[in-house]
């Protein structure tokens, strides 16, 4: 077979040359564009649709505009360019040389980061596929679709390492993560938050919001990996994970904006008669991502997580910036744990508790977008304000998954919860009034009465552009 | 003090329903239920605690429900089955109580293996999640082994590269010996820490079974109907009770219904002292049922099970165990002929395979044995294992000065001849004269009579017979010797000499148990500050003195 790699899989790592990996990735390819067409998108094979495609890792190669039908979008392997002078910035191996090869010792360890960060990719795919039936927007179709070919793409990458550098092993988990699918009774996704639905647009917001904000974490912390490779993968998919959450962002703050519009309107706070999505049913949902993506950053203690630093395979946000030994040898970390009835806060061993100290850094970047939130109501003239909950609020995770709290993080009894669990969580009523509001919008320039228009542009196009081609 | 008697109701770690012939033991660990403080046993990891109240439910199935034919093993907890041994437990206990640990799990898996063996009652691992290290040997004890097939559950044994020791509970040796894996992939499964899933560990026949996940508990109870069809135990049975046993603890002394056991600290002995059985003793298996656990065997067993692992754990200085009998012989020899005789009903059957297992427990503790034979004492069949167990036995010749008391004789009776094997596979006797049957057959031949002192010590069964005045001296000296030898020593020369004969899967995992992972569970690169098991869950890394011994 002749095939001209480099047109059709963008690469940087020079794939026309390495024949094992071709051979890898061809055996891989038809069984992924498969996976796209059962379980991606749903009947959007023949759709044009105005996405950006990354063709190089230069300034105007990673932001390529044009109409693609998505199973002919080319999903390319980009590595952020290497630095050959790299060191390692933290862990036992601090100040060696970056690795350029797995080292044996920790093949296991590294697979096992790659595949549970790979799984969650065409996770997010699976979860939004019937989205695009009740799109508010074309403008928002086409956000929806980018973010899928873009966790498209992160698969690839994290296919990519598995095939080049994991061996036998390596393909057969980079098959796996094809027949794992969200939801799926026998073989579900790995991570719990990737097994919920993502039934309507304020819950992809949402996700985008507050579960693609946890992959930029976990990103950012494999970025600081010894593994070469895997750094500069990660380091290239951070670029375009920020979009994902810009969507998820401006999206809520859409909704932030319409509500509040029909509130003074109609001199009103209940706005659900007006076809708007009222600002406590939005907290509501804001409680119930927000709790379930926390749960990702793991057990608040982890043995693995000490492992992962103490080695050198993941590190924390911006390693570089930290002022510290960077070995976390003997040093103490505050968590919040249990005590009785009472959440204390402890000194725990700042290795095992590296998952923790993620969190928080997660909690204060959620909070600024929640604030942001908060000015477009302020700025609206009204009072009410969103509010994070208590990290102890509806975890299934670490040290709160046994007991029940408020959102503001106040223990309380099993029948406490019972009462008052739907004043905090999306109720049946809830959902159903939210998916009733969920009509297709597909005309150019036209858009949802539960959401405002957005202010920006896309690649200089305006909202009225024809961002998706139904042909 | 550690307990060794439970109850289903005290359970903290397991649950057990029943279901007609299905019971379905599953595991759901009370993080904060460790026997000692330090650690939690999280993601259904174990120590002795957790398996104390396994081996009461073991052995709970074969008495108290006859009419269970299949057990499933399987976990409460959605993605893990049992991640085995709790390693920060390991890392905080002394050696001996590591060592301790070991032993009694393993004994507990092989008491799983007895109950599909001898007594019909086949166990099934559904392994519903991740399955690690001491997790998947418990599966191994089963007869029948099946995963979840989700793409994420493996069965792993990750002991050496990621602990620095080895799997303890027998699961190299069943890998190989008892499932047929053959040598190279074992070798590649033991040093993967994330273990293997899906069809290769059923290619590979780690598992033997593959089940979808909506599938799996349908499949589970198909195949244990199919299990339970192919079963003898009965039909319509009542099983009986086990009652608390009747034991108190003043001072020194304990004292059981049949058995007493004083402890001499300072010379570092116990005297046990069995007591025979009283008259009415029941003939039948009606009226055996109805004595239950207060028909004298199965008490004695009980009882002498629990002095076994009272004083292998609590009194870990006590390291010579005397054993004294006393009462009416032929009494035991008629309590040997009821277990022979109906040997097929299944509650004798029950009877009998325990007394077996005991004294398997017996010939395995690190406690150096010695047996006295004195006027008044009762060692006949069943009894008479405990000369045969002993190291070292003593037999009174002819009466104490000033008795009138009849001299001390022994008897042999079938009990002595096939039901109460060793773990190598041979009885006592056949133990004793490897390799010479006419021995075995002079004694055999003598079944059911007397051997006075000088006939015994003729026929081989007891070591020496001193007479009433050199017995106080001779027995004092021989124990006092003892007790001044190294006890590390000791215990190896007594596990050496008392298992002659042919290796089975039983005799290799003890052995293989006390020689490379004793020796392993020393070494600095597992157990030194730096060692893989005392950081292990710090995430630092242990460095390896590479120097190969």
């Amino acid at each position: 077979m002749n095939i001209n790699y480099s047109e059709k899989i963008p690469n940087n790592v020079d794939l026309s040359s390495d024949r094992r990996l071709q051979r890898a990735l061809e055996q891989w390819q038809p069984k992924f564009l498969e996976w796209w067409d059962e379980l991606g998108p749903d009947k959007s094979s023949e759709l044009d649709v105005y996405l950006r495609t990354a063709i190089s890792v230069e300034k105007e190669g990673w932001a390529h505009f044009d109409y693609v039908k998505m199973p002919e979008y080319r999903w390319g392997i980009f590595l952020t360019p290497s630095d050959p002078n790299r060191t390692i910035d933290f862990g036992i191996h601090k100040g060696q040389p970056a690795w350029q090869e797995v080292p044996g010792e920790y093949r296991s360890e590294l697979r096992r980061l790659i595949v549970t960060q790979g799984d969650t990719e065409p996770a997010s795919v699976e979860q939004q596929r019937y989205l695009g039936k009740t799109c508010p927007s074309l403008y928002d179709l086409r956000n929806l679709f980018q973010v899928n070919v873009e966790e498209g793409r992160h698969l690839w990458a994290m296919v990519y390492l598995l095939q080049a550098y994991f061996g036998r092993d390596g393909r057969e988990e980079a098959e796996a993560m094809l027949e794992r699918h969200s939801g799926d009774q026998d073989k579900p996704r790995i991570l719990d938050a990737f097994n919920e639905e993502t039934p309507d647009w304020l819950s992809f917001f949402m996700f985008t919001f507050f579960t693609d904000r946890d992959g930029k974490f976990q990103l950012a912390s494999l970025a600081e990996s010894a593994f070469d490779p895997l750094s500069r993968s990660c380091r290239f998919m951070l670029t375009e994970e920020a979009h994902h959450m810009f969507v998820g962002e401006s999206g809520v703050g859409r909704i932030v904006q319409r509500t509040c519009d029909l509130m003074n309107q109609h001199k009103t706070d209940d706005v659900r008669e007006q076809g708007g999505i009222d600002l406590p049913t939005l907290q509501k949902y804001l409680n119930f991502h927000f709790s379930v993506s926390a749960d990702l950053f793991g057990q608040e203690i982890s043995t693995n997580a000490a492992t992962y630093y103490n080695t050198s395979l993941k590190g924390r946000m911006a390693e570089a910036k930290i002022d510290d030994n960077h070995l976390l040898h003997d040093t103490s970390y505050p968590v919040l744990e249990l005590s009785g009835d009472k959440i204390i806060k402890t000194d725990c061993p700042a290795l095992n508790a590296v998952n923790e100290r993620l969190r928080d850094d997660y909690i204060e970047d959620c909070d600024l977008g929640v604030r942001r939130w908060n000015k477009i109501i302020e700025n609206s003239g009204h009072d009410f304000r969103f509010k994070l909950p208590h990290r102890a609020f509806n975890r299934n995770i670490g040290h709160f998954s046994t007991i029940h709290a408020d959102p503001e993080g106040n223990i309380i009894t099993q029948d406490e919860w019972d009462r008052k669990h739907l004043e905090w969580l999306p109720s049946q009523e809830d959902r159903t009034f939210v998916q009733s509001l969920m009509q297709p919008v597909t005309e150019p320039g036209e858009i949802a009465g539960w959401i405002a228009p957005p202010k920006g542009k896309i690649n200089r196009q305006s909202f009225e552009f024809e961002f998706v081609c139904f042909n | 003090m550690i307990k060794f008697n439970t109850h289903p109701d005290e359970y903290q770690h397991w649950s057990l329903e029943i279901n007609r012939h299905l019971a379905t033991l599953k595991l759901n660990v009370n993080e904060d239920g460790g026997l000692y403080k330090g650690y939690k046993l999280k993601l259904n990891s174990y120590d002795l605690g957790v398996d104390i109240e396994l081996n009461d439910a073991v052995q709970r199935l074969r008495f108290e429900h006859p009419e269970v034919r299949t057990v499933v093993l399987t976990s409460s907890m959605d993605k893990v089955f049992c991640s085995g041994a709790n390693i920060k437990m390991l890392g905080l206990l002394s050696h001996a109580h590591k060592v301790n640990f070991c032993k009694f799990t393993n004994e507990t898996r092989n008491s799983i293996e007895d109950a599909t063996s001898c007594s019909g009652q086949t166990y099934i691992a559904a392994i519903n999640g991740t399955a690690a290290g001491g997790g998947y040997e418990l599966a191994l004890a089963s007869d029948y082994i099946m995963l979840v097939d989700d793409s994420s559950s493996a069965v792993s044994l990750p002991e050496v590269p990621l602990l620095a020791v080895l799997p303890g509970t027998g699961g190299l040796t069943r890998i190989v010996d008892k499932r047929r894996v053959r040598r190279d992939h074992a070798d590649f499964f033991c040093t993967v820490t994330e273990g293997i899933r899906g069809k290769r560990a059923v290619q590979w026949k780690l598992i033997d079974e593959l089940v979808p996940r909506s599938k799996f508990s349908d499949m589970v109870e198909k195949r244990a109907q199919e299990f339970s069809e192919k079963s003898y135990r009965p039909l319509d049975e009542q099983g009986i009770t086990l009652t608390g046993l009747n034991r108190t603890i003043e001072g020194d002394h304990i004292r059981y219904d049949n058995l007493t056991a004083s402890c001499d600290r300072q010379s570092g002995v116990v005297n046990l002292t069995i007591q025979g059985p009283s008259e009415d003793l029941p003939l039948e298996p009606e009226s055996i049922k109805a004595a239950g656990d207060k028909f004298w065997p199965l008490a004695l067993a009980r009882e002498l099970d629990d002095a076994i692992l009272h004083l292998s754990f609590n009194e870990l200085k006590l390291g010579t165990w005397v054993f004294r009998s006393s009462g009416n012989a032929e009494l035991v020899a008629q309590v040997d002929k009821v277990l022979i005789k109906h040997k097929e009903h299944w509650l004798v059957n029950e009877i009998v395979h325990y007394l077996k297992r005991v004294l398997k427990r017996l010939d395995l503790v690190s406690r150096s044995l010695v047996t006295l034979v004195e006027p008044g004492s009762c060692f006949t069949g069943t009894l008479l294992e405990l000369v045969f167990a002993a190291d070292r036995s003593y037999m009174l010749d002819g009466n104490f000065e000033d008795s009138t008391e009849p001299p001390a004789v022994l008897q042999t009776t079938e009990m002595n001849f096939g039901p109460l094997l060793m773990c190598n596979g041979l009885t006592r006797v056949q133990t004793r004269f490897l390799n010479e049957p006419k021995m075995i057959e002079k004694i055999q031949d003598q079944n059911g009579k007397d051997f006075d002192a000088e006939e015994a010590f003729e026929s081989g069964i007891v070591t020496f017979i001193p007479d009433d005045i050199d017995w106080d001296e001779e027995v004092r000296i021989s124990i006092e010797e003892r007790t001044s030898f190294s006890p590390d020593a000791l215990t190896g020369m007594e596990a050496s000499l008392r298992f002659a004969g042919p290796e089975t899967l039983e005799t290799k995992i003890f052995g293989r148990l006390s020689a490379w992972q004793n020796w392993i569970f020393q070494r600095p690169n597992a157990a030194g500050e730096n060692g893989a098991l005392k950081l292990y869950g710090t995430g630092k890394v242990s460095k390896y003195d590479k120097e190969r011994v």
